[in-house]
């Protein structure tokens, strides 16, 4: 029992004299509850709702099918994330079985491919992909003036689905590469005994054990695709459905039902996938690695492979750096437009952004700042609690925090509007919609599951018995906590705050609609609105590079700090 | 399940990992049906060997030869050599069933002839009753029989069985040797067995081959190599021994203590002689004896007491069958020890 040193409660009380934990579990359970919950069901409710009656009725789902405008939208959001993941399958199987199964030279420099893409929110590589693979592109001008014809590569869902494989491809690679390393070499030799070899041994033996982290990583995709407002949006493609939600309540109005509508199959999508993806791993945890064992077998490749192998990634390298050089094209250039290259190069943007737009930059790090803090500390009381109290109902903290995965940034920001929009802050605040607070809670409550999941390992890594033996010295529960728990902790908690920092840095999804006014609004806000403009497209790509900094510095500090870790637990179970 | 006895001969095998030397100058012959253990300790080179002869691991030099073909330069999935390993290695995703079909159907064999022959190795296991299970279901000694049904289903010309004994608890570990000896004997293979375990290869092999540093130390019945050992690693590797340094003076090996042991044979240039515990009788102080010492400490173990015994020449052991009421010597007591002549081998360096 972990709380074996607890005093059990004796008999009823009226009023029970509640300790610590319990007191935080149940602030925590409001917050969750008020913040995430709430708002969220009742997106999914009014969905059912006859807006003129109050009534309960099916009329809107009808209503939603039976627009045209709506049924592309589904359909094109289906295909979208289909291809997507279709795609990022054909960039990330070569490079995870090339990694995995071959002594190759470049084995490091693909492993930092998987992380690069990762680094630059979709959106804020979209618009400099259309630069270089648009109609008039960098791309498409030089291959008609050479050989007289174009690719659609960006013509309409072409363009997301190219801008969302290039960017998500990594989830599938490190999925698939992380199984393929995972299974045991004696899985292979046993199939080459028995008589198999060659790309059938591939296909029956390696592949099917890959398999489970091969849809794992691949739903990842395409949950992620189907939800994403910003790529769509700067692409101008509205013919989807997160963009048409936004449209609608943004547009349209608060009470229209198409929204809701399209939050719930957005919700229902994403609670699906993330249930097929459980299902595809439960039982089958392949991971055969034996003790003395070691991953697949390496083979060397032979010079004309080698060459073969060293071709396919350098077209995935130029492909995955696309947006990365494009975006920097844009930030330097001064004129870009009908040319493969800017006119000539210039800071000018960068001087525009830091004299006229810091206030994005400030907004960014205070939201991004407090919803981390938010959510370490939330995330650090919820695994304590879950972890070491036995108080009833502790797991339900768990799986709320947790639910807010399954939930697209479009519906949180709906669900506060729809909650928040009559609500008056005291102190001339105005309404708690479009207070600038109201943004933090929604990072908070979005990064929460990372953060807390980041907490959770950190706190399994402490030993039970480093507590007890506080206690028996005569710490009280608290004091254990703040002397012997969180100190222990502080790595998983950092590396929670610097992951939950870095990436709400660049959200846009929910922040888009709870922006007030734009003297609130954060980095990616403002790259959505230089971006809107072809004016305004280099100052947006100035302001892309700085989140692309933030993002890479704050995942480069974040493995440091695992890393450091890592080497500090491992010495310390040395010494045992 | 017929299957052709197949002999293996190895010749001047030399393998290493880049610049590490792991076998060297590997000679041997391999009897067709024969039960042949490799046994050494860890990083002896005896799994190496095992898996050149499967085909797997760097390109050894020298020849392999089974039924009398060089197999050497061949792929594993050329070989025809039946694999037991280690882990066993099912694969988790296929059922029972489906891996010990996997090696039949990739041998192209036709699909009404597979289902009985899948049926006829699980039968012969003991196992045909959960061959709709997944690997994961069942226990490891019922997974040790999956495996060996998925080797012997393709009629391999020769059978390896990697420590396939090493991930079972000790009572099932006897119970599975026995039976893989009577399945061996039932289907004639010529097996190969590695283990570090001496009990497991003295109980099972024919004959076995002690390996250490990648070197062939000696190549015997299990009888052979404990009576006959040939040098100092075999005799203290196989049993427990006592080996004492000295020369070989009339007909009698001199301790460099200066004590005398009778031996029966003249080996010239014997430096060394190996006492096993067993074969040294102990009487009180006194009587007649070849060397005197002095009991430093004692362990009964039921069946036998086990003494350790300072001497002029270092501490030997010495193990006295235990008979019902007798009382054993004290620690420190002083004793005499004579030796029978016959049960001293005497080794050269």
């Amino acid at each position: 029992m972990p709380d074996s040193y607890q005093t059990a409660s004796r008999g009823f009380t009226l009023f029970p004299r509640l300790s610590g934990a319990a007191i935080s579990g149940i602030l925590i359970a409001i917050f969750l509850m008020a913040f995430l919950i709430l708002p969220v069901a009742q997106v999914l409710y009014v969905a059912f709702l006859d807006s003129r009656t109050g009534g309960f009725t099916l009329q809107n789902f009808q209503d939603f099918f039976n627009t045209s405008l709506f049924r592309e939208s589904f359909v094109n959001s289906l295909y979208v994330s289909a291809m997507s993941v279709v795609f990022a399958t054909l960039i990330a199987l070569p490079l995870a079985y090339i990694t995995t199964r071959f002594n190759f030279a470049g084995t490091a420099a693909i492993q930092a491919l998987g992380i690069i893409p990762l680094i630059m929110p979709p959106f804020v590589g979209a618009v400099a992909m259309s630069l270089l693979f648009g109609r008039n592109g960098s791309v498409n001008l030089l291959l008609n003036q050479y050989f007289g014809f174009r690719i659609p590569f960006m013509e309409g869902l072409n363009g997301v689905i190219l801008v969302q494989s290039i960017h998500y491809f990594p989830f599938i690679l490190i999925n698939l590469s992380a199984s393929l390393r995972n299974i045991d070499r004696s899985m292979e030799e046993a199939a080459q005994n028995l008589g198999s070899h060659g790309m059938r041994m591939f296909r029956r033996i390696v592949f099917p054990l890959a398999m489970p982290g091969y849809l794992a990583g691949a739903a990842l995709v395409f949950i992620k695709v189907f939800d994403d407002l910003g790529t769509p949006l700067l692409l101008n493609v509205n013919n989807m459905l997160a963009p048409q939600a936004y449209l609608r309540i943004t547009g349209v109005g608060i009470n229209d039902p198409m929204g809701y509508v399209i939050s719930f199959i957005l919700v229902v999508f994403s609670i699906f996938s993330l249930w097929a993806s459980f299902l595809f791993m439960r039982g089958k945890d392949y991971a055969t690695v034996q003790k003395g064992g070691g991953g697949l077998s390496r083979r060397d490749l032979k010079p004309r492979e080698k060459w073969l192998a060293w071709g396919v990634i350098l077209l995935i390298l130029a492909l995955v750096l696309s947006p990365h050089l494009g975006l920097l094209l844009l930030a330097f250039g001064t004129i870009w437009s009908f040319s493969p290259l800017p006119d000539g190069f210039t800071t000018e943007h960068f001087v525009t952004i830091f004299t006229q737009s810091s206030q994005y930059v400030w907004n960014t790090i205070i939201y991004a700042g407090s919803a981390a803090l938010i959510d370490v500390l939330l995330g650090t009381a919820i695994a304590y609690i879950v972890i070491r109290t036995g108080l009833p109902g502790r797991k339900w903290l768990d799986y709320m925090a947790t639910a807010a995965l399954a939930v697209p940034g479009v519906v949180l920001g709906i669900g506060y509007l729809r909650m928040f929009h009559g609500v008056q802050l005291p102190f001339g605040l105005g309404q708690l919609s479009s207070f600038w607070g109201i943004i933090i809670i929604a990072l908070a409550v979005r990064r929460l599951p990372y953060a807390l999941r980041a907490c959770m390992a950190a706190l399994q890594q402490v030993s039970l018995s480093l507590e007890e033996a506080a206690a028996s010295l005569g710490a009280s529960r608290t004091s254990t906590i703040r002397r012997i728990v969180v100190p222990l902790m502080t790595g998983g908690i950092l590396a929670g705050f610097v992951t939950s920092f870095a990436t709400a840095a660049v959200e846009l999804s929910a922040t888009i609609m709870l922006v007030g006014r734009a003297s609130d609004a954060p980095l990616a806000y403002g790259i959505y609105l230089y971006m809107q403009s072809p004016a305004g497209r280099g100052a947006g790509a100035a302001l892309g590079i700085l989140a692309v900094v933030i993002v890479a510095l704050g995942t480069y500090l974040s493995q440091r700090i695992i890393e450091r870790e890592r080497i500090r637990q491992t010495m310390s179970h040395d010494q045992h | 399940m017929s299957q052709t006895k197949a002999g293996i001969q190895i010749e001047d095998l030399h393998l290493s990992f880049g610049e590490t030397k792991v076998l060297e100058g590997i000679n041997m012959v391999i009897e067709p049906g024969e039960f042949f253990a490799f046994l050494g300790p860890s990083g002896s080179g005896k799994s190496t060997l095992l898996r050149a002869i499967a085909g797997f691991g760097p390109t050894p030099r020298g020849r392999i030869l089974i039924g009398g073909r060089d197999i050497a330069s061949l792929p594993p999935w050329k070989r025809n050599v039946g694999m037991v390993f280690q882990s066993y290695a099912l694969w988790p995703h296929m059922s029972v069933r489906r891996n010990v079909a996997f090696g039949l159907e990739e041998r192209r064999i036709p699909k009404r002839e597979i289902g009985p022959k899948v049926e006829q190795a699980l039968e012969t296991v003991g196992l045909l009753h959960l061959a709709d299970r997944m690997p994961a279901q069942l226990s490891g000694g019922q997974q040790q029989r999956v495996a060996l049904a998925r080797t012997i289903a393709i009629e391999p010309q020769v059978l390896l069985l990697d420590e396939p004994l090493s991930n079972l608890d000790a009572a099932l570990r006897v119970q599975m040797r026995r039976e893989l000896l009577a399945l061996q004997r039932k289907l004639g293979l010529t097996t190969i067995f590695v283990t570090h375990d001496q009990e497991e290869a003295n109980t099972t092999s024919d004959r076995m081959a002690v390996l250490d540093r990648g070197v062939i130390q000696q190549i015997g019945t299990p009888q052979q190599l404990y009576d006959y050992p040939e040098n100092a690693f075999v005799a203290g590797f196989l049993g427990t021994a006592n080996i004492l340094k000295g020369t070989m003076q009339e007909g009698a090996f001199i301790t460099e203590a200066g004590q005398r042991l009778p031996t029966s044979e003249n080996v010239s240039g014997a430096n060394r002689i190996v006492l096993r515990p067993q074969n040294i009788r102990l009487a009180s102080a006194g009587s007649d004896g070849d060397i005197v010492g002095q009991v430093a400490h004692r362990e009964f173990l039921g069946s036998q007491i086990r003494y350790l015994v300072d001497t002029p020449d270092g501490r030997i052991v010495i193990d006295m069958l235990h008979s019902f009421g007798q009382p054993p010597f004290a620690p420190g007591a002083s004793i005499s020890m004579s030796i029978d002549s016959r049960s001293a081998p005497l080794l050269v360096d």
